[in-house]
């Protein structure tokens, strides 16, 4: 076999990388883009900004930043005051913790079993048992949740509700009614306004005084009542225009998986005389399960993130009740604290990182059951 | 033959006109004059009337989300583009982003911005790290401004920083009360006596339009400009010897007096004035109460000089010549500073009170000013100058603050001295002795109370103060937890900073040193 000349080789050598110097424009902006702010996000949470004559400094301070966030002076707006739990307190912490050793012996009496996996399930679940009791501890009397537990009452309970009328109408509109199509294009509609214009839209709706309900609120006995003054009532706003502006995503996602599903089964079922529940729960539900899953953590991911609606319906307020991780790091921002921004930011990216792995082990044995 | 002699006669006369002035002049003597000039200053000759010396520059200026203060920049920027060629434009974003925009904006020398209309209180967070240009030449050798004119603590508090001067005021800042003349007689002279009027008219329908209305309209919204109030109450107990004493911070130690009976005291009132508020009081800025009050919801506020011109406004206000304004209700009792408690006034302990009252006028905020970008180019920084010096000389400062919607309030010695402006602007001449007569009893008063203006004062105000006052308005924590945070957050900061330098800053703007 006659051997490439010099040139053959250099050729087949450029041949051979071309596929990699292609890329490498992407990788390098990806880098760029999301990478190097990270880097110096990251640094940032470690240090603190100081003016000095002819600009300014950076100055490193270590865990300062995280300190003050979680055993400092901001400990009480970041994690929250802790109270001794009630009595339901106790039962829906020890029912979660329950869960959660049950999800645990699943997975060692399974097929998949290794103690690595023990081990890293094993840190899952002390975590979320600690996320459950600052949970249960805040919320009881006396106590007062924290930025960080109010973003997981917007994401947790949001999500649920959104993911529950989102089904609800989807389901509807795959039902033979008159007018259904137009549904469908109307349930899509509070998507399309950006969140800022929703937070508005709210804090006209929401004011008793003055705004267009105000007949509705008057004729009910709440002419006096301010939604916005009272801590939950605050919060409830908040939840409502998240609801309102992202159940039309759930629907959306929703329908396409319940038109998608094989008809066959459904079928099936009906001539062995299956209810629609049964049809729902043991036909339905498990087809759409893989898509629900993906689409609640993509809604998880994203409402971690909520900073509009409170910002703009109530400033964070009344006191702290509104205020979300993101609206803390910013309100940090905006005073300069950077240092304390990018700490707050970071634990966020922690947070989140820690509940969509979670999430996907915990729920992921489910979709290959 | 006599008409001959006579045309003859005019003749040669005027013949003889002709030749003595066809004649030439003898030379002129020329004398030689030896003189030494000495320049002793930059002489700034006027341009001619057609020459546009600005023309083809833009000045980007910055200021916060109005239409107060953006307004009357926006509406005299095309004068000030006719008179000079330069061209104004007014960038605006909201109050609680303004500090560090501005900031970020200089420190990373993106310098967006040529000039700034801002809260005074911030200077010296600019001044230190050198980005706001130093205006003390420019300002003595600029008679059209007229410098004398502007009233003693705008020119030092507002304007000035360790001698040297760093901004023009375009608005006078006070904090006062109002009331409805058509149903109070005597204003509230002690915060009690808010109080019992607030309750007195609280549910009664206040303008005739068949709901009940409100006794007391406060802001008390987190995260706008709400803050200034708890102090509006704290300083009438916490302060009495005068201005020097301070409000803040103890003049010696540094230490926060945040953590007594009288800040307790007020915490306490200012919850109190809620019973008597809108119900959603807490989630309502300045911007709200205003309109409350001008559409006749409220029987009290406090507020800055706006409600006083936005009264008069046909358009928007329904209490025409129906609103009195007040020097800032005060306290028979104040604090005792090495017990902790409160003392009953008597001559020693309330030396300036006013019938056994001691009253502490807060100078909240200071008056927005303009300042301009040390970064900027030196044409750019002319024109700037002289467009807030054109925005703050007489002909158009002293019609700007009767406009309610300007946000500017009096702060030119002749506008308090010359009340015909005012009654022209609708007003009638006891609402304008009323409101000046405030503001200038404010002004005048030894135990003024001066605005915090000491490195990152922002964070102790807008981050630690603002929301424990806001925790504790909602309920959330205690006032004594309230208190523990503000001195605990308040601590922290000082402790970060350098307490000593800190504590010189302070002393430095009260004049205690």
């Amino acid at each position: 076999m006659e051997q490439p000349g010099l040139w053959g080789r250099v050729q087949r050598r450029f041949e051979g990388s071309a596929n990699s110097v292609f890329i490498w424009p992407a990788i390098l902006m990806v880098l760029f883009l999301s990478i190097f702010p990270l880097i110096i996000s990251l640094y940032l949470a470690f240090s603190r900004l100081k003016f000095v004559p002819g600009g300014f400094e950076i100055k490193f301070v270590g865990l300062a930043n995280f300190r003050k966030l979680l055993v400092g002076t901001e400990k009480n707006h970041f994690l929250g005051k802790t109270s001794h739990p009630s009595l339901l307190g106790w039962l829906l912490f020890v029912l979660f913790v329950g869960l959660l050793l049950l999800f645990l012996l699943r997975y060692i009496r399974g097929s998949e079993f290794s103690i690595g996996g023990l081990i890293f399930r094993g840190v899952i679940v002390a975590v979320l048992t600690l996320f459950a009791w600052l949970v249960i501890q805040t919320l009881s009397p006396g106590g007062r949740p924290g930025t960080m537990v109010i973003t997981w009452v917007y994401v947790f309970v949001g999500i649920a509700i959104q993911y529950t009328l989102g089904l609800g109408l989807a389901l509807l509109v795959t039902q033979p009614l008159p007018g259904r199509r137009f549904f469908r294009v109307v349930f899509l509609l509070p998507m399309m306004i950006t969140p800022v214009g929703v937070a508005y839209m709210f804090r006209m709706m929401t004011d008793t005084d003055k705004g267009p309900l105000q007949p509705i609120w008057q004729a009910m006995g709440l002419g006096l009542y301010s939604w916005v003054t009272d801590p939950w009532g605050a919060r409830s706003a908040v939840m409502i225009g998240d609801i309102w502006q992202w159940t039309p995503f759930m629907f959306i996602v929703l329908l396409a998986a319940l038109e998608a599903q094989s008809i066959e089964q459904r079928e099936a079922a009906l001539v062995d005389g299956a209810n629609r529940w049964q049809i729902l729960r043991n036909i339905t539900m498990p087809q759409i399960f893989p898509v629900s899953l993906t689409l609640v953590l993509i809604r998880m991911i994203e409402a971690f993130k909520i900073v509009d609606l409170p910002n703009v319906l109530t400033n964070g307020g009344p006191g702290t009740a509104t205020e979300s991780l993101t609206l803390h790091s910013w309100i940090s921002w905006r005073t300069l604290d950077i240092g304390g921004s990018a700490a707050i930011a970071y634990s966020l990216l922690l947070v989140v990182t820690f509940f969509g792995i979670a999430y996907v082990n915990i729920l992921r044995t489910r979709v290959a059951e | 033959m006599k008409t001959k002699l006579g045309l003859s006669l005019s003749l040669l006369v005027l013949l003889s006109l002709i030749m003595s002035a066809c004649v030439a002049a003898p030379p002129p003597q020329v004398q030689v004059v030896k003189e030494t000039v000495e320049v002793i200053k930059e002489v700034q000759v006027p341009a001619e009337p057609d020459a546009k010396p600005y023309e083809g520059v833009e000045i980007n200026i910055l200021t916060f989300t109005g239409p107060q203060i953006a307004e009357p920049l926006q509406r005299r920027g095309p004068d000030f583009a006719e008179l000079t060629g330069a061209q104004v434009n007014v960038v605006v974003v909201p109050f609680s982003d303004l500090y560090q925009k501005i900031l970020t904006d200089v420190a990373t020398g993106t310098d967006s911005f040529d000039a700034w209309v801002f809260a005074p209180q911030w200077m010296v967070d600019f001044i230190v790290p050198g980005y706001v240009e130093d205006l003390t030449e420019k300002i003595a050798n600029d008679p059209d401004l007229e410098w004398d004119d502007v009233a003693p603590f705008f020119r030092n508090f507002s304007a000035s920083y360790q001698g040297s001067i760093y901004t023009i005021p375009l608005d006078g800042d006070f904090h006062m009360g109002y009331y409805r003349t058509d149903l109070i007689d005597e204003p509230p002279t002690t915060w009690d006596e808010y109080l019992a009027i607030a309750a007195e008219f609280h549910g009664q329908d206040l303008n005739g339009d068949g709901d009940p209305d409100y006794g007391s309209c406060i802001s008390k919204k987190r995260g706008a400009q709400a803050y200034w109030f708890i102090y509006d109450i704290a300083a009438s107990m916490i302060q009495s010897q005068g201005t020097s004493q301070g409000t803040f911070f103890d003049t010696e130690t540094m230490e926060p007096l945040v953590k007594n009976e009288a800040f307790a005291k007020a915490l306490e009132i200012n919850m109190a004035t809620t019973e008597f508020g809108p119900p959603d009081e807490l989630n309502l800025d300045v911007g709200d109460t205003r309109s409350l009050f001008t559409s006749g919801r409220c029987a009290l506020s406090l507020d800055w000089g706006d409600i006083g011109t936005l009264a008069i406004d046909p358009d928007t206000s329904v209490v025409q010549d129906k609103t009195g304004a007040m020097i800032l209700p005060g306290s028979t009792e104040v604090l005792d500073r090495e017990t902790g408690k409160l003392v009953p006034c008597d001559d020693e302990t309330c030396p300036y009170a006013i019938d056994g009252v001691n009253h502490a006028p807060f100078a909240a905020f200071g008056g927005w000013s303009g300042g301009i970008n040390a970064a900027a180019d030196d044409l750019v920084k002319a024109a700037a100058y002289d467009f807030f010096s054109y925005m703050a000389q007489p002909a158009q400062a002293n019609v700007d603050v009767t406009i309610g919607l300007t946000g500017f309030n009096p702060y030119r010695t002749s506008q308090f001295l010359n009340r015909k402006g005012w009654v022209e602007a609708g007003m009638s001449p006891q609402a304008a002795a009323d409101y000046l007569g405030a503001i200038e009893g404010s002004l005048a008063s030894p135990n003024m109370v001066l605005d915090l203006r000491i490195p990152q004062n922002q964070r102790y105000q807008q981050v630690v103060l603002d929301q424990a006052v806001s925790q504790f308005m909602a309920g959330e924590i205690t006032a004594e937890e309230a208190m523990e945070q503000i001195y605990v957050g308040w601590e922290e900061i000082t402790e970060e900073l350098d307490r000593e330098d800190q504590l010189k800053a302070y002393t430095g703007t009260l004049g205690a040193e």
